[in-house]
């Protein structure tokens, strides 16, 4: 049974998507937020969709490197970035079985509980080297990603959606 | 004989298997680097891959902003060009003054046959964006390593001292703020010349005064400015306000908070400066300490110990 019954089957997944997808994830990050701890982690919330989709394609080991490219261009502690995603990409792929059976909405309750560990495996880091704690403003960027979580959603799997049937005898 | 699953199946170490490993690596390389710095050479490498992103991501806002500068109106540029007539002249009028004083300080100097200082040189800068850490106070401004920019550089605006370069990239170079947590200048009480530390308060955007005995002779309103016994800072630079001084009789020392004198959380324009050469000598070392007759020997070398590292 497919978790959701009305769902249109999907084409394969190309590596360019995932990996275009990544990219564009990376560039939005290093866009000049305001207030970086306002905003959402795109590259963070792409990595959980592709392992909650893709989990025998994507996990921990593109995780931890995506992580430290995190931590290179962000110019923060090396590692940190690194071992958030990576705690994130294993929950998300232990979860990729689950998560999928739920509507768009019970899917974004997972995401933000996910991204909420993820930005508290790293806070634990942070304050752990001795940094200041900057306030409880640091969930409001997880929360607010996982909130574009529909929107992922469509945006990437809108490749590998067939075009529109118009044979209406094909059996699939 | 041992039964493994046919290839097919295989499907690579177990997840927990893998999140050990990663988590281990992740937790050996912050420990090399909160504690050692010896990942600067792969951060280096991995800046290649970085820097295409941040430069394509940084290039909207900067054409928006040369787009508004460019359309700003005749009336708003009069204007600014009469205010800066004014701040010419009344700085014109204080570097005279300076001058004449500078000239008769290096004369002094001469004659007690102290070390005279070049001063350091000065390059401006325009700030582009907080940096992306929440847990520091940084910001980044447009000239890297193409500019000559050097870590540790000092970083002034108009009014004082902002903070220090402590990292630098090709284009770009990260700048912490003075009121960073781990971020401290040696600084100097104008009015009675009492040496002291300040460090920075975090979140609260003050600095704090650590280590002051509880009797130590400073008032609010005191004005700090750097003592130039780090190697770093050239000395004179304004650097906070004293607001408030708490004496507390069970504690030995004054807890003194200061508003910086810069403008650290606003501001485009700032300059970066040479940084002083440190003494090189030994003697030359002891004679620097020698001068802070308030504070321990020790604290300064490891201020200036701690200001190496920084970078």
């Amino acid at each position: 049974m497919l978790p959701d019954r009305r769902q249109q089957i999907l084409l394969p997944v190309r590596l360019s998507t995932i990996v275009v997808s990544f990219a564009v994830a990376l560039l939005v990050n290093f866009l000049p937020w305001y207030n970086v701890a306002l905003a959402p982690d795109f590259v963070a919330l792409t990595l959980t969709f592709w392992c909650v989709r893709q989990p025998q394609l994507i996990g921990l080991g593109v995780a931890w490197m995506l992580g430290l490219l995190t931590d290179v261009g962000n110019g923060v502690l090396l590692g940190q970035h690194a071992l958030s995603y990576s705690v994130l990409a294993f929950c998300a792929v232990t979860l990729s079985r689950r998560v999928l059976w739920f509507g768009l909405w019970g899917q974004t309750a997972h995401v933000a509980v996910l991204l909420l560990i993820a930005q508290a495996v790293g806070t634990v880091v942070r304050l752990a080297a001795g940094a200041e704690f900057p306030g409880w403003t640091l969930a409001i960027g997880p929360l607010g990603g996982a909130l574009l979580w529909p929107l992922v959603s469509v945006l990437l799997l809108a490749p590998q959606r067939g075009p529109r049937e118009v044979d209406d005898t094909r059996p699939i | 004989m041992e039964h493994t699953p046919p290839a097919f199946f295989n499907r690579g170490p177990a997840p927990v298997v893998r999140l050990t490993f990663f988590a281990l690596l992740s937790l050996a390389l912050i420990v090399l680097d909160a504690r050692f710095r010896y990942t600067e050479g792969l951060r280096g490498a991995l800046a290649l891959v970085t820097q295409p992103f941040q430069i394509v991501a940084a290039a909207p806002a900067a054409a928006l902003r040369r787009a508004a500068d460019f359309f700003a109106s005749q009336s708003q540029l009069s204007a600014e060009n009469v205010g800066l007539r004014t701040q010419l002249a009344e700085a014109k009028l204080a570097a005279q003054r300076l001058e004449a004083a500078a000239a008769e300080g290096a004369r002094l100097k001469l004659l007690m046959g102290a070390a005279e200082r070049l001063p350091g040189k000065a390059a401006p800068a325009e700030i582009l964006y907080s940096g992306r850490d929440p847990f520091a106070r940084r910001v980044l401004v447009d000239k890297g390593t193409r500019d000559g920019v050097r870590p540790g550089s000092p970083v002034v605006d108009e009014s004082g001292v902002l903070g220090q370069v402590t990292r630098v990239h090709a284009l770009l170079a990260e700048v912490t703020l003075l009121t960073d947590k781990d971020q401290a200048i040696p600084v100097q009480v104008v009015r009675n010349g009492l040496r002291a530390v300040a460090f920075g308060g975090g979140t609260s955007g003050l600095l704090e005064l650590r280590y002051l005995a509880a009797n130590a002779e400073i008032v609010n309103g005191d004005r700090l400015v750097t003592s130039g016994i780090d190697g770093v800072y050239p000395p004179g630079l304004p650097v906070a306000t004293v607001t408030r001084v708490e004496r507390d009789a069970t504690n030995i020392f004054a807890r003194v908070l200061c508003q910086p004198a810069a403008g650290v959380d606003r501001g485009r324009i700032v300059l970066l400066l040479t940084p002083v050469e440190a003494p090189s000598s030994p003697q030359q070392a002891e004679g620097a300490a020698e001068k802070g007759r308030d504070k321990p020997a020790t604290k300064n070398r490891r201020q200036r110990a701690k200001e190496v590292r920084a970078p």
